[in-house]
């Protein structure tokens, strides 16, 4: 492995890719190592060292080797990739395809969009939303009011989300309609518990599992991604209250 | 009757996070029956008065044993079904009436319900944490052959 430059350079291209397309697509930090620490033993890199963040991945051949960062500065949910990803890194691992394969493959995975259509996705956050009316101790009256607040929220929050790429203010500007739609409904007769409608309308939107995965990140010693994404869910959870404080308050 | 609505909406709930998550599509009909069992065990532990860290603890649990064989059937990574399982248990509108009465100014209910959720998400991550621990010492434990079932197994073949 020492005498070929050329063949770490593409290993270790091959393992920061695969490392970055799972940190994207919000795989946990642990396993993000796990999976690039594994992909190098199984190419006889036994030195190989990796540090994770949220923010950036530092990856490491060994001692004398080449060493490399690759920053990253998006992050959504997105289990498809990963699981693709995971896929690739177990059949390298176990010497079904060579590195080049594999390194082909992922170049692909990270130029394909693997997101359904987005009415599929508002269609979905419409239906969660009156799910988790209706789990929270909701009435059935107010589900039409749920609906449309829910689709419109997501709806709102992923078109912002690609027009100024501020996540924040996507986030702000989609409860601020969630809470619009829910106070109108009110007003004209189609709902009656505002609050109910609007935690189910904002189901899709609050950031539980990133408060989550924080927490786990926290307790399985990785600090520095756990605050990160603690920093993260604290303020979409403050751009979210801002945006129902502000109708609220209107 | 109670029990049937709260299964079918934890199903729908849960499913419909998978689709927005972009599980693979096969996968999300096992993921909502993974956060529909979850949520069934808070539910049901919250109907006979444990309260809502114990129960979030307990439901966290029983979805990552279940992610995790999940994941082993199907050789995928575990959290595909982790991930859409436990959001019915996230406190996301307790985290909402946090930040709610944070910018209404009112930081001691807005401190009570921050603390609230702390403590529930801390909960789910245990309840995670213990499940992958306690299914990685006893899988362990099967691979040497150490314990009665393996050894039933052996006798049996």
């Amino acid at each position: 492995m020492i005498e070929k430059p050329q063949q770490n350079e593409l290993a270790i291209d091959c393992f920061l890719l695969a490392g970055r397309i799972m940190m994207e697509s919000g795989a946990e930090t642990y396993r993000v190592e796990d999976t690039m620490l594994r992909m190098a033993r199984s190419q006889n890199m036994n030195d190989a060292q990796s540090y994770v963040t949220p923010t950036g991945i530092i990856f490491s051949l060994g001692k004398t080797q080449p060493t490399r960062i690759s920053a990253i500065s998006t992050r959504v949910t997105d289990l498809h990739r990963i699981a693709l990803v995971n896929n690739v890194s177990r059949k390298l691992t176990s010497h079904i395809i060579t590195l080049e394969q594999a390194y082909d493959e992922l170049n692909k995975i990270q130029k394909t969009n693997y997101f359904l259509p987005i009415i599929i996705q508002v269609l979905a956050a419409s239906f969660a939303s009156i799910s988790f009316l209706i789990l929270f101790g909701g009435i059935w009256g107010d589900m039409p009011a749920a609906f449309i607040a829910g689709g419109a929220g997501l709806y709102v929050a992923t078109m912002m989300q690609k027009l100024t790429r501020v996540k924040f203010f996507s986030e702000f500007v989609a409860t601020l309609v969630v809470g619009m739609i829910a106070s109108l409904a009110l007003y004209f007769g189609y709902g009656t518990q505002i609050d109910k409608i609007i935690i189910g309308s904002v189901m899709p939107l609050v950031p539980g599992l990133l408060i989550t995965n924080a927490v786990r990140d926290l307790m399985a010693g990785h600090f520095t991604a756990g605050m990160a994404k603690g920093a993260e869910a604290f303020l979409t959870a403050f751009a979210i209250g801002a945006g129902i404080a502000l109708v609220m308050a209107w | 009757m109670e029990y049937i609505i709260q299964i079918i909406f934890s199903f729908i709930a849960t499913a419909c996070f998978g689709v927005i998550f972009n599980a693979p599509i096969k996968a999300i009909p096992y993921c909502g029956a993974v956060g529909a069992i979850g949520w069934l065990i808070y539910y049901e532990l919250g109907s006979h008065g444990v309260d809502e860290v114990k129960a979030s603890f307990a439901g966290a649990f029983v979805v990552a044993i279940l992610a995790q064989a999940l994941a082993r059937r199907f050789r995928m990574p575990m959290i595909i079904y982790s991930v859409s399982g436990i959001i019915p248990l996230v406190p996301g509108g307790v985290a909402y009436n946090t930040m709610r009465s944070i910018v209404e100014l009112d930081y001691a209910l807005g401190m009570q319900n921050g603390m609230r959720v702390f403590m529930i998400s801390g909960a789910i991550a245990m309840g995670l944490v213990f499940a992958e621990v306690i299914m990685q010492i006893l899988f362990s434990m099967l691979r040497k052959g150490k314990t009665s079932i393996q050894s039933f197994v052996k006798v049996k073949r």
